[in-house]
């Protein structure tokens, strides 16, 4: 398999608003800092880590939705960092995203037909194919056509939400970021997009990078796994592996943290101790240090590289992640 | 258990739109109690009036097209819906407050998280705007916003999805409240997070005697916090019980559809189970029991009567005429 989508080191730093108006250096908060990902023609990446470590706006800079602060992104084989104008708006068509949250994404004076319909035209739709287009994207999304013209707010959240997906699976483009795609639907309507989104995928062949806080559905659709912790990844591999034998410790967390859809059940959970730190000011060496159960000196100091763990292709940065093979006393 | 007095009574509660296409029964027909210091679960379908039974209760609900048409709301004893809009504003962020669930909609854009928190604070509370501040930071701080000092002056659109719903909880705890409406409030947070927010509750609703009523899709969520669950469909109850009786003997045809289609972490990938068929129009909803086009048990009598909540034991409700040994037999 090619890579259809790769990132070489980008990073994204926010300035942030200094306290003291005459300082030389403004601080930064370094949302993304520092990934290197490529992403498989066909596969579904999952995306998954803490709120704020910068799933977001990774995605939005693969899709050039945001500019880098540094580093190259990569689409099918061309150099697209720096690309502008008609270059990019010929990319919009082959790359799509389904954002996190759908009541800003849409324009609140259109009805959802109009917001359909727009693309579609733009890429040169006949009109006659327009309105027979737009009842199937509905109908595949559980809407219908006596929605359409509706304005958002007179729908629920999870409604807007399938327009949001309706709207990024218009064009039928190569890749989508799907941004919490499912999150505010029930788990009825959830099983059908993911089974559609699926179906999609086997068809024409779609890339999908998938950024999710529900762990199950992550797991149920992605091929491989990547986990952030404060704008880095930390763990990457193929997504059986990863959840059966994860092997940095935030991935240990967040796995434990899983809620158990049985009331009965109480689970064993890995508590992570201490705050999140702030990304406006990370902790030196690991990242993850301030909360890891496991941090020893080396920990405080130096910062460890994302290396392979396993056979399977499964990497971590982690200093001891080669002793949690052996000894198998994280899990 | 039975002698405690509900804090919140919802009767017959009917609230629809009036639109140019036709009228929309968002909610038609919705009983439920909370008690005080409980934690109720409303989940259910997608559009099935979980966020408009909230919005009716704070007294929220766009007029026109929306309107209360019928029920009666008790909170305390008295009934909310006789209250004048300024009464309600006195209740609303005190009383009773709400996470809604987008945070975009309810976080003003041009004024910074401080402005907004203080000016919450200060509404309700007699205390100086250096304490409001303080609060404010506190609050964030028990949220889990890192650095709360310095990104409280941040706005809305500086803090990733996650952050902005939290520290929309953290806008609604602001006033030690009696009961929470938090709609979705952990959807955007990872699982920790998650847990930490939970946490948080459960110990207000420990120290405050705060009873919350969790609107949520995550039947995980439901499982671990919940003492009792509302299942909606189509803008009425389906079933109504504990939790636990929920998860065990679930009885209710669309109960037992969603339980189905949860993803589990499994080695083996199956694929997903939807329940087959598309949600109901709400403004041409079928006659008979609204879930009939997609229950895989339906009857005929399912197409044309259309059943009512009862009890088939003790705190056990279920909407489905399965469980109605009269009216099922009457038509077949
Ligand atoms: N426009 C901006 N200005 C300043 N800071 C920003 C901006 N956009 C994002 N950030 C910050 O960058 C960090 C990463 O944000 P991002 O939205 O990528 O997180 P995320 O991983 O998607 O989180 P979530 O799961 O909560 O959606 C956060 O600390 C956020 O506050
Ligand atoms: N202003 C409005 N005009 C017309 N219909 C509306 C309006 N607001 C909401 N509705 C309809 O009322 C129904 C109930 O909406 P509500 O927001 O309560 O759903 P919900 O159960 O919260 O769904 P979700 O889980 O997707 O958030 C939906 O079918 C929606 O389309
Ligand atoms: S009443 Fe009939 S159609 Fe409705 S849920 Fe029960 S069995 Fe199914
Ligand atoms: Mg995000
Ligand atoms: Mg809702």
């Amino acid at each position: 398999m090619s890579a259809l989508l790769e990132l070489k080191n980008i990073k994204k730093h926010f300035p942030l608003k200094s306290e003291k108006l005459f300082t030389k250096e403004k601080p930064l908060l370094k949302a993304v800092d520092g990934i290197s990902l490529s992403v498989r023609s066909g596969e579904t990446l999952g995306l998954v880590g803490e709120s704020g470590c910068g799933k977001s706006t990774a995605g939005r800079m693969a899709l050039k939705l945001l500019e880098p602060t540094e580093g190259e992104i990569w689409f099918k084989g061309e150099n697209i960092t720096n690309y502008r104008g008609e270059q990019l708006r010929k990319l919009r068509r082959e790359m799509q995203i389904i954002f996190q949250d759908p009541y800003a994404s849409l324009n609140p004076r259109k009805t959802i037909e109009q917001t359909l319909a727009e693309p579609l035209k733009i890429f040169g739709m006949p009109k006659g194919q327009v309105t027979q287009r737009i009842d199937y994207l509905l109908d595949v999304v559980g809407l219908s056509s006596y929605h359409k013209q509706r304005y958002p707010h007179e729908f629920s959240g999870g409604q807007r939400q399938r327009i949001g997906i309706a709207r990024a699976l218009a064009l039928e483009p190569e890749l989508v970021i799907c941004d919490e795609p499912v999150s505010a639907l029930d788990v009825s309507i959830q099983a059908q997009v993911i089974n559609l989104m699926e179906e999609l995928q086997a068809e024409f062949n779609l890339t999908y990078i998938f950024i999710a806080h529900d762990l199950s559905v992550v797991h149920h659709i992605s091929d491989r796994v990547a986990v952030m912790y404060l704008g880095k990844i930390v763990e990457l591999g193929d997504a059986g592996e990863v959840y059966s034998n994860p092997k940095h410790p935030y991935t240990q967390a967040l796995l434990s943290a899983v809620p158990e859809t049985n009331p009965h059940r109480e689970k064993e959970r890995i508590i992570l101790k201490g705050d999140l730190p702030s990304p406006a000011n990370p902790p030196a060496g690991c990242k993850f240090h301030t909360r890891c159960p496991f941090a020893e000196d080396i920990c405080r100091v130096q910062e460890p590289e994302l290396k392979l763990v396993s056979t399977g292709g499964q990497m971590a940065a982690c200093h001891f992640a080669k002793e949690v093979v052996t000894e198998g006393n994280f899990t | 258990m039975e002698s405690v007095k509900p804090l919140l009574e919802v009767k017959n509660l009917h609230t629809h739109f009036f639109t140019k296409t036709g009228v929309v029964r968002a909610v038609d027909g919705v009983n439920f109690d909370v008690k005080p210091g409980e934690t109720l679960g409303i989940v259910g379908e997608s559009g099935s009036g979980k966020s408009i039974t909230a919005m009716s209760i704070l007294g929220l609900i766009p007029s026109p097209p929306g309107r209360i048409v019928d029920g009666e709301i008790l909170f305390k004893g008295e009934d909310l819906l006789k209250k004048s809009e300024n009464q309600m504003r006195q209740i609303r962020g005190k009383e009773i407050s709400m996470v809604f669930q987008d945070p975009m909609t309810s976080l003003n854009p041009v004024f910074s998280v401080e402005k907004q928190m203080v000016e919450t604070v200060l509404a309700h509370e007699k205390v100086t705007k250096k304490q409001a501040r303080d609060r404010a930071i506190e609050l964030l701080n028990l949220v889990g916003i890192p650095d709360p000092s310095k990104r409280v002056k941040n706005y809305p659109h500086e803090f990733s999805g996650g952050m902005r719903q939290r520290v929309m909880i953290a806008m609604a705890l602001a006033c030690n409240p009696s009961l929470l409406i938090a709609d979705e409030p952990t959807t955007a947070l990872d699982v920790t997070i998650q847990a930490q927010i939970l946490e948080l509750f459960k110990k207000m609703q420990k120290e405050l005697d705060m009873a919350i009523i969790m609107i949520t899709h995550d039947l995980g969520v439901v499982a671990e916090v919940c003492d009792r669950v509302l299942v909606m469909y189509a803008g009425k109850p389906a079933e109504f019980t504990d939790t636990k009786k929920l998860f065990d003997q679930g009885k209710h045809p669309y109960t037992l559809g969603l339980m189905n289609s949860i993803p589990k972490i499994s080695p083996n990938k199956e694929k997903l189970i939807p329940i087959t068929g598309l949600p109901p129009n709400l403004g041409d909803l079928p006659k008979g029991c609204s879930f009939a086009p997609r229950c895989k048990h339906v009857m005929d009598s399912c197409l044309s009567i259309d059943p009512t909540l009862q009890e088939i034991d003790e705190n056990h409700f279920v909407r489905c005429l399965l469980y109605e040994e009269s009216k099922k037999a009457v038509t077949t």
